[in-house]
């Protein structure tokens, strides 16, 4: 097989070294009731061009040609070409985890970077080496609080997008860990009268996402403020990572978790994505996940190497803070990339403008449509349209035009009945917009 | 030898500063095509108190500066297409290019998972596709793509584990962890709610059945086993583990960090396993990244299928594929939406490129490599357990310890010959373990070089100790000190 | 080797009894085997612990050990010098480097203990 390397002759030569006959002998410790003699029952090999036209035809068969306003916690940006020029490296993306820190610090420095780039977008004083996406990444903050409270409560916006409560009900559940839903206001935003009634010292902490499941921009300080007054924890969960470009970072928070996606990373169907958590510095003991530090060699140079690694799971084993082993390191790198070529102008700019064709689209379903716009709270880049008619009878017209309007979440919040969640990146053109404003009149 | 080796040394003269120690105002990398929608100002459309300054400390770089920065951090790192990995336990075996060219086709890279069914049936039949093979390598019945790793395919098996026996009246209290395990398994065994009971090993490396058959009763909910185990022994009575567990109605988990050792040749589930998680990362050869991203599908048995996590992807009448949520046992979801896509497509590009065959002759290659590296080191490395071993082997430094040379310092020497150290330190049974993987995409004359250069090693250890001890001698950097830096922790970069 | 007026567990700590009060550390053999400490996790003054608790934990980068009291009693003093400059438990152990003091509980708890003979005794056979 065209991968492994070893001729018949190099074989030949292993097993006499050995002091064996053939292979099937190393085998022998396996019982023979366990062994399968048959081969398996899988598609026969296929050599490169076969493989090149099978996925050429699957993927064919996802389409390309559609324009989507879809968003809800994948987000359609555009993506510098130096990233995948760069991650394509081989001494990136075939790189181990680096615990050998003198073989590896390329991997290292770039990963001190998103870290560093994390605390900078975020405005706390520490952030990991990544976790898998934004919504394990928030259970993983919610336990975080449990272990430094140790407190069994935590209370979550409603507006917390839906698959992330559900990751944290999973990881909460066997903990005994329980969750009280916050509801939202007209505004769109958590409802902190509501808060105030609910909190007791029982609570590990509150937690909010900005900007929101409805694209509302929420304000932490009164949150973080009704929290620490019963020595709760304050989490702001970030799924839309480009609006840090512009809006105010989360104030008074405890932690800041997320997704970063948004900065750099393809949409790629649901995964991989970039986790990424960012804490005050008293609480990095309690941080999940890798982190790189800076330091020194035996002839003082700078190094960065893998620390504090005593919280990990291959030291502490059941009672690490986590068992996370395997990251998103590759992602962050695509994230770190991404923000080295924007810089702070660029992705301010960026932001800008989804925020400003956001406005444009809803201003003109506004004007032109008869259907309005749920939440008068400020937003980044999407928002809600409450249909005036039934949302099946609109999907095939714009399936027809080749357009996906959004997502309709009745299916996440059957009380707002036949709603869109409509997102309007940097990347929708004008024209797009007002080709959807169209299909909706 | 202190010439400095090409694969480990690269780039003497190259300092490469920080990121946000180069910016220069002004530079820019990328531009925008220009705003097409009136252009009304943020401060008009949002109030002044909700934004930021730009953000504080971040570098303004040209296309080039970011080139050159991050070309320049890569040329310091060892990888897998410079040379051997021999990590025990990793699996670093070679990522073919074709994975990368195909998870790039623009329908997969750029779909959104909240699109119509209708308009995703190539990324659903990817991952049904992958669902099949990877059930039908494992001899289980069903299989989940949600997990992200390793660590959260643990995560997601013991929690339908919990979830059956919920069903059942109760969910026990103690899950069985061999002390031989990843630190994987105990740590999710935890997160799960149940607590860790450790279980011995016999003198022979495998789990002690005897005493597994005293203390399994029903308070214990499952036990984590890894087979072949980390020492690299096929646990022979693994389906007498399985029959103690099941007569108490207990499960069993397996690790599948090993599958590389079995591909083609034993399946676990044959061997009676009710759920375990394989590593894509490892057997299937996505590449490792600097650290992930990996994937961590788990496979289960027919009594566990009605607990996987939501949504499943299920074939309509009609030969239409969409996702399902409608599964009222569901543990619920592990992660938001369904896995980790990209490396999905690239595990079922190998698994195609290779067919049964392929994958037959990639465990009983991988399975001839470790065992050709350990007839070649035998006697120059002692062999703590003499059992047969599958596609690794776990060496001590006891015969160099007793020149003061340890396993760490045997890794660090190691650099100096060009190759990346093995696993040390684990399976935390063996003091001083050494843990060797060579994987099956190593050619004769690559394993050789490894095998020269320990040979070396074991004679320097004698010989001149202090050489080895004070190694690596001809990397960019030499060792770092971890105290220093774990003591007074610097994890960012802060403007001075 | 190890100072003859204190006495010892076989986890490695040390206790200075002086009346109703005593002092805690580990022992230099326990700081050899943990290697360069890095951080060092106290309890707080006033909290109690029955004999063979563990009332903390000492890391180095490499491993984590925890600490287990030599008899029972309330924390009376936690040496926070130690906890900023971790590395005086490896210089130090029986000096600058003592953990907490405590107001004893049970001073017949003290029979349990090993001697510095036979402390010293203890460690020649394990090793």
């Amino acid at each position: 097989m065209r991968y492994l390397p070893s001729s018949e002759a190099d074989r030949k030569g292993m097993l006499e070294a050995i002091g064996i006959e053939s292979v099937e002998q190393l085998f022998a410790g396996i019982p023979e009731s366990l062994r399968l003699r048959r081969p398996l029952d899988i598609p026969p090999g296929l050599t490169e061009p076969e493989l090149i036209q099978f996925f050429r035809g699957a993927a064919g068969r996802n389409a390309t040609d559609f324009t989507s306003f879809l968003g809800a916690g994948v987000y359609r940006h555009h993506i510098p070409v130096v990233i995948d020029a760069l991650i394509s490296r081989s001494e990136f993306y075939t790189a181990y985890t680096p615990y050998q820190a003198e073989i590896a610090q390329g991997t290292l420095q770039a990963i001190f970077e998103f870290q560093t780039y994390i605390t900078q977008l975020t405005g706390l004083d520490v952030a990991n080496a990544s976790l898998y996406d934004g919504s394990t990444g928030l259970g993983e903050a919610i336990l975080m609080a449990h272990r430094i409270t140790k407190r069994n409560k935590v209370f979550i916006a409603k507006s917390v997008h839906p698959e992330y409560r559900a990751v944290v009900a999973t990881y909460a559940r066997n903990i005994g860990i329980e969750i009280e839903l916050i509801d939202f206001t007209e505004s769109g935003r958590m409802d902190y009268a509501a808060i105030g009634k609910a909190i007791d010292e029982t609570v590990a902490a509150v937690v909010v996402q900005t900007p929101n499941f409805f694209g509302t921009v929420e304000e932490n300080s009164e949150i973080a403020s009704i929290a620490h007054k019963h020595g709760a924890l304050s989490i702001v969960n970030v799924c839309e990572a480009m609006s840090l470009g512009i809006l105010k970072p989360p104030q008074d928070a405890d932690i800041v978790v997320g997704e970063a996606q948004s900065l750099g990373i393809p949409m790629n169907f649901g995964g991989p994505h970039l986790g990424f958590l960012a804490t005050r510095e008293q609480f990095v003991r309690q941080m999940p996940g890798r982190l790189v530090g800076m330091g020194e060699d035996q002839k003082g140079r700078r190094a960065f190497v893998l620390t504090l690694s005593t919280r990990e799971q291959h030291i502490r084993r059941e009672k690490a803070t986590s068992n996370i082993c395997t990251n998103q390191s590759l992602c962050a790198l695509m994230c770190a990339i991404y923000l080295a070529t924007m810089g702070p102008k660029g992705l301010r700019h960026t932001a800008e403008q989804n925020i400003q064709k956001t406005h444009y689209a809803a201003q003109q379903i506004r004007a032109r449509t008869k259907h309005s716009i749920l939440f008068s709270g400020p937003r980044f880049n999407e928002f809600v349209i409450q249909l005036k008619e039934d949302y099946a009878s609109r999907a095939q017209r714009f399936m027809r035009s080749h357009i996906i309007p959004g997502l309709h979440i009745a299916r996440f919040y059957p009380e707002l009945g036949n709603s869109l969640l409509v997102c309007v990146t940097e990347t929708t053109t004008r024209d797009q917009i007002d080709a959807l404003v169209k299909g909706l009149e | 030898m202190t010439k400095e080796n090409p694969r480990t040394s690269s780039h003497f003269q190259i300092n490469e500063l920080l990121v946000f120690e180069q910016g220069m105002s002004g530079r820019h990398a990328f531009d925008l095509p220009a705003l097409d929608v009136p252009a009304v100002p943020v401060a008009e459309i949002l109030s002044p108190t909700l934004l930021r300054d730009d953000v504080a400390g971040m570098p303004e770089l040209g296309e080039v500066d970011v080139i050159r920065h991050f070309t320049r951090l890569s040329t310091w790192n060892y990888h897998i297409d410079l040379g051997l990995y021999p990590l025990g336990s990793c699996t670093m075996k070679y990522n073919p290019k074709i994975n990368e060219l195909v998870a790039r086709l623009e329908g997969f890279s750029t779909a959104h998972p909240y699109m119509p069914a209708e308009l995703s049936q190539g990324a659903l039949e990817v991952q049904k596709m992958l669902e099949t093979a990877l059930a039908e390598i494992t001899g289980m019945d069903a299989v989940t793509l949600q997990p992200a790793a390793g660590a959260h395919g643990e995560l997601t098996g013991i929690l339908m584990i919990r979830a059956y026996h919920e069903s059942k009246g109760r969910p026990r209290r103690t899950v069985l962890v061999p002390d031989s395990a990843h630190g994987t398994n105990p740590a999710s065994v935890t997160i799960s709610g149940y607590e860790v009971q450790n279980i011995p090993s016999t003198p022979h490396g495998t789990v002690d059945i005897a005493r597994l058959r005293e203390i399994v009763n029903d308070d214990v909910a499952a036990i984590m086993v890894t087979n072949p185990n980390t020492l690299g022994i096929f646990e022979s009575d693994i389906a007498e583990v399985c029959e103690i567990m099941h007569a108490k109605g207990a499960l069993v988990y397996m690790d599948g960090a090993n599958l590389n050792a079995m591909m083609g040749i034993a399946r676990p589930g044959d061997f009676g396993i009710d759920v375990l998680h394989i590593n894509l990362h490892k057997t299937f050869t996505t590449p490792h990244g600097g650290g992930g991203p990996g994937s961590g599908p788990v496979a289960v048995k027919k009594i566990l299928e009605p607990f996987l996590p939501i949504p499943v992807v299920a074939l309509k009448n009609g030969g239409n594929y969409l996702f399902d949520y409608d599964r009222p046992q569901s543990i619920g979801k592990m992660k938001a939406f369904n896995g980790q896509f990209g490396m999905h497509v690239r595990a079922l590009c190998y698994i195609l490129a290779n067919g049964p065959a392929g994958l037959k002759e990639v465990s009983e290659t991988a399975v001839l490599n470790a065992n050709y590296i350990r007839a070649k080191l035998t006697g120059a490395y002692e062999l703590p357990y003499d059992s047969p071993t599958l596609h690794e082997v776990v060496f001590s430094d006891k015969l160099q310890a007793r020149f003061d040379v340890h396993v760490a310092d045997i890794g660090k020497r190691l650099m100096d010959y060009g190759f990346h150290p093995p696993t040390i330190s684990f399976p935390l049974i063996v003091s001083g373990a050494l843990m060797i993987e060579p994987t099956e995409t190593e050619s004769r004359q690559e394993l050789d070089a490894f095998i020269d250069a320990m040979l070396a090693i074991a004679k320097e250890a004698e010989a001149n100790p202090e050489l080895v001890r004070s190694a690596p001698h001809t990397t960019r950097i030499n060792r770092v000190n971890e105290a220093a830096a774990a003591r007074k922790p610097v994890l960012r970069w802060t403007q001075t | 080797m190890n100072p003859e007026g204190l006495l010892y567990t076989k986890d490695h700590e040390w206790i200075g009894i002086t009346g109703d009060t005593a002092t805690v550390g580990i022992t230099l053999h326990a700081q050899e085997a943990l290697g360069d400490v890095v951080y060092i996790e106290l309890p707080g003054v006033g909290d109690k612990f029955e004999a063979h608790k563990s009332f903390g934990s000492v890391e180095s980068v490499k491993a984590v050990s925890e600490l287990f009291m030599p008899m029972s009693g309330e924390v009376t003093e936690v040496n926070s010098t130690v906890k900023d400059n971790p590395e005086t438990l490896n210089s130090d152990p029986y000096g600058k480097g003592w953990l907490i003091r405590i107001r004893i509980a049970n001073p017949a708890e003290a029979s349990a203990l090993l001697s510095a003979q036979a402390y010293d005794n203890y460690i020649a056979t394990e090793a």
